[in-house]
């Protein structure tokens, strides 16, 4: 009441606020507005906060602002050794936890030199696959949930959970995982796994026609998805977006086929890819991914030897714990490497693989002491989220929550 | 025990307003699912058919603050986000919980480093820590079930006698 | 002729000179480049029509600390037609580290380029929006610098007030 009786009292405000009420109607429509949406918003995934400049309800324009999951990855990798990194890489990408793993040590053996058995890779091409399952789960999932389909959310995680208790089983966690090792992997999966993964294979294709029929057959999906936000095949090379966001454009670029790692060079699949580059061609290539993946899936389970899971470098890779609590040497070793780390030679080296949200790369800057130099992450949620300004310039408030869906970022990776 | 089986018997039940206001609170929390990073892929595992929240009556996820009494912060807070959890908070109505999930909001967890606020009770009361990283969705089960216990214990007029200052301060 | 001698000698009979240069460890090509020549590099390698190296998937830095060139930036490009990345870098010696921008040839180093600023203040000269990419407006300090220490610097980031 005071600051009421303020006011009329204060000439200057009291004019001001007559002016205001002298606004006609038209004026209101014709004067652009700012909104801010998040970093607290259901669809935003996370921590994204987007600016958004609105004529009526099109977007004229609207600037991303990130750094709100921004945790210093990169500082902290400096002042670690290679191998304590590891459990941080869990956390780039935390839907498909494995493929970060994957990635990380690959890079890291690809600067010091070492090889990892052939069973260890062939472990390591399972996993990552049935992380970008489970990853895709996600995507789909919420997607769905962002623009009404609430139940998909239900039965993606469903799928989903199925995954992660077979990590559980593998890996000891359900997706902080830390399962690789520089050489090799933490431990070998046993049949049991195996048959749960079979069981898994054969449970999800069905589920994916289910899935298939519940969104397809509903046109306010198709409606709000068909023809928004197209990315144009030069727009989406030219931005750096990377991943099913660029094969849904119409290009084949798939960093296992390009620049095969592991073992994909011996295994058949295809590249899926769409032409359409809008939000719906962004859903059906995460699906055709998947059903890529069990074809994968399915060849690894066949194809994979038997073997040791983990090199035998002493000097460089970690040996098992039971060696190392019963033998003097293993011990000696271990000692070293966790104190000292495993000194790459002197260099820089880039490798990326592909994740599920795009091509995850490593640089890594070695000065031939036991910590980083420097370590660069190039996050693909990152460069795909650069797209955002583009895309929802001249589309509706509502179809900015579809794109960002379909794009599908994950902010800890994007903030690292 | 359900309500049922007290009604079946005479028709009518003798208690404190104390006590039912606390057993009807109690027995719907609603959540704000402030999730961060991680963490809140947890919490939706929580909410999913396996784990299956609703049978704690908590499956109404607000992601409105006006609309919900129990802020569970699941993931790593940053200084940038501390503003905002801080803002969040104060725009909830009275009374209001906080769970922090994870070792993140905990303690800082992993990350000691120069972004990241280690723990969030340096800016926010905290009700319930949960251990984990991530905490499996038992484990926040568990937590839901502690802040149960603790608002069971809670009186009615606990949150009336507050200062008009402190009211107007905390729905600023 | 196979990929790696084609670059590079195409680099060299064009650039011939400012290439300061030209390493290949664990079969990485890395070319070194003086800081005046990064554009006019970056553009030709993008618009000549045997090597079309059009994507641009990284722009970073490292701090030598101690070195005279403190600094050097490192761009990690992507030819679609030969199937290959390749990386780039470029000393910078002077103080405060400033460079040309690289955002007009390749669109995609806008936000890569505010990202290094952030990170390790070097200036993007012509940069058309060099703001913080991820530390709050108004942080004073550049985060990945050697000299900055990992837990920070108390009290440069504030926290919100405890009512309690
Ligand atoms: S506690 Fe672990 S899982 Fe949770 S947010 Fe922190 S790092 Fe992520």
């Amino acid at each position: 009441m005071d600051r009421i009786q303020q006011i009329y009292n204060d000439e200057k405000l009291l004019k001001k606020l007559q002016e205001d009420q002298n606004l006609t109607i038209e004026d209101v429509l014709e004067n652009e507005m700012v909104i801010n949406m998040g970093p607290q918003h259901p669809a935003t995934h996370g921590v994204l906060r987007l600016v958004l400049r609105l004529d009526g309800e099109t977007v004229v324009g609207i600037v991303p602002e990130l750094g709100y999951l921004h945790r210093g990855y990169e500082k902290m990798a400096e002042n670690m050794s290679h191998i304590e990194f590891i459990p941080h890489t869990d956390r780039l990408d935390y839907t498909g936890t494995m493929c970060n793993n994957v990635g990380y040590v690959l890079a890291v053996e690809k600067l010091a030199g070492i090889e990892a058995p052939k069973r260890a890779q062939y472990i390591r091409m399972i996993v990552s696959e049935l992380s970008r399952i489970a990853a895709h789960m996600v995507a789909i999932g919420t997607f769905a949930m962002d623009v009404g389909a609430v139940t998909m959310v239900m039965w993606t995680f469903r799928e989903r959970e199925k995954v992660n208790s077979i990590f559980d089983r593998i890996a000891g966690a359900r997706f902080t995982t830390s399962y690789t090792r520089i050489g090799g992997v933490a431990s070998d999966i046993d049949d049991q796994a195996f048959a749960e993964i079979k069981q898994f294979l054969a449970e999800l294709e069905p589920a994916l026609v289910e899935m298939d029929k519940l969104l397809l057959s509903n046109r306010i999906f198709i409606q709000r998805l068909e023809g928004i936000g197209i990315l144009p095949k030069e727009d989406a090379i030219a931005l750096g977006v990377t991943g099913p966001n660029l094969r849904a454009s119409g290009v084949e670029y798939d960093v296992r086929r390009a620049k095969p790692y592991l073992f994909y060079n011996e295994i058949d699949f295809k590249i899926p890819t769409f032409s359409q580059g809008d939000c719906l061609a962004r859903y059906f290539q995460r699906g055709d991914e998947v059903r890529e993946s069990i074809k994968i899936l399915y060849q690894c389970l066949d194809k994979i030897p038997q073997g040791e899971v983990i090199a035998n470098n002493p000097k460089k890779v970690l040996s098992h714990k039971t060696e190392i609590y019963s033998k003097m040497e293993e011990l000696i070793h271990d000692f070293m490497i966790i104190n000292f780390g495993i000194n790459p030679p002197i260099g820089d080296t880039y490798l990326s693989v592909e994740n599920p949200k795009g091509e995850l790369g490593f640089y890594i800057v070695s000065n031939g002491s036991g910590q980083p130099w420097k370590l660069k992450i190039h996050s693909p949620s990152f460069c795909n989220l650069q797209a955002v300004s583009q895309l929802c310039k001249g589309a509706m408030v509502s179809d900015v929550v579809a794109i960002i869906g379909s794009l599908d970022p994950v902010m800890g990776e994007a903030d690292k | 025990m359900g309500l049922e089986a007290v009604l079946q018997k005479d028709g009518f039940l003798t208690t404190t307003i104390d006590a039912i206001v606390a057993w009807s609170r109690k027995s719907s929390v609603w959540p704000m699912p402030m999730g961060i990073s991680c963490c809140a892929i947890e919490m939706i595992a929580a909410a999913d058919p396996k784990y299956d929240i609703a049978r704690f009556g908590s499956e109404v996820m607000r992601f409105s603050p006006r609309q919900s009494d129990l802020m569970i912060v699941a993931g790593t807070v940053t200084y940038k986000m501390a503003q905002v959890v801080r803002r969040i908070y104060d725009q909830m109505p009275e009374p209001k919980w906080v769970i922090a999930m994870g070792a993140c909001t905990s303690s800082g967890g992993m990350y000691r480093s120069y972004s990241v606020v280690q723990g969030i009770d340096q800016f926010l009361p905290v009700d319930v820590y949960t251990a984990g990283c991530p905490p499996r969705p038992e484990n926040l089960l568990n937590a839901l079930m502690t802040i149960q216990d603790k608002i069971g214990k809670t009186k009615a007029r606990d949150f009336q006698n507050r200062s008009l200052a402190e009211l107007e301060h905390s729905q600023n | 002729m196979n990929t790696k001698e084609l670059i590079v000698e195409k680099i060299k009979e064009k650039f011939g000179e400012s290439v300061e240069e030209v390493s290949d460890f664990r079969d990485d090509l890395c070319i070194t480049i003086k800081k005046d020549q990064i554009v006019n590099l970056g553009k030709y390698l993008k618009e000549d029509p045997d090597l079309q190296f059009i994507m641009c998937k990284d722009v970073t830095a490292i701090d030598w600390a101690t070195r005279k060139k403190r600094f050097t930036t490192v761009y990690h490009i992507y030819s679609f037609k030969l199937n290959y990345a390749l990386r780039l870098k470029s000393n910078i010696d002077d103080n405060p580290p400033t460079i040309e921008t690289v955002s007009f040839v390749w669109q995609s180093a806008n936000w890569y380029e505010r990202e290094t600023w952030d990170m390790y203040g070097i200036k993007f000269i012509n940069h058309p929006d060099l703001r913080r990419m991820y530390m709050p407006e108004g942080f004073e300090y550049h985060p990945l610098r050697k000299d900055f220490p990992v837990l920070g610097i108390p009290g440069s980031l504030p926290l919100p007030f405890k009512a309690e």
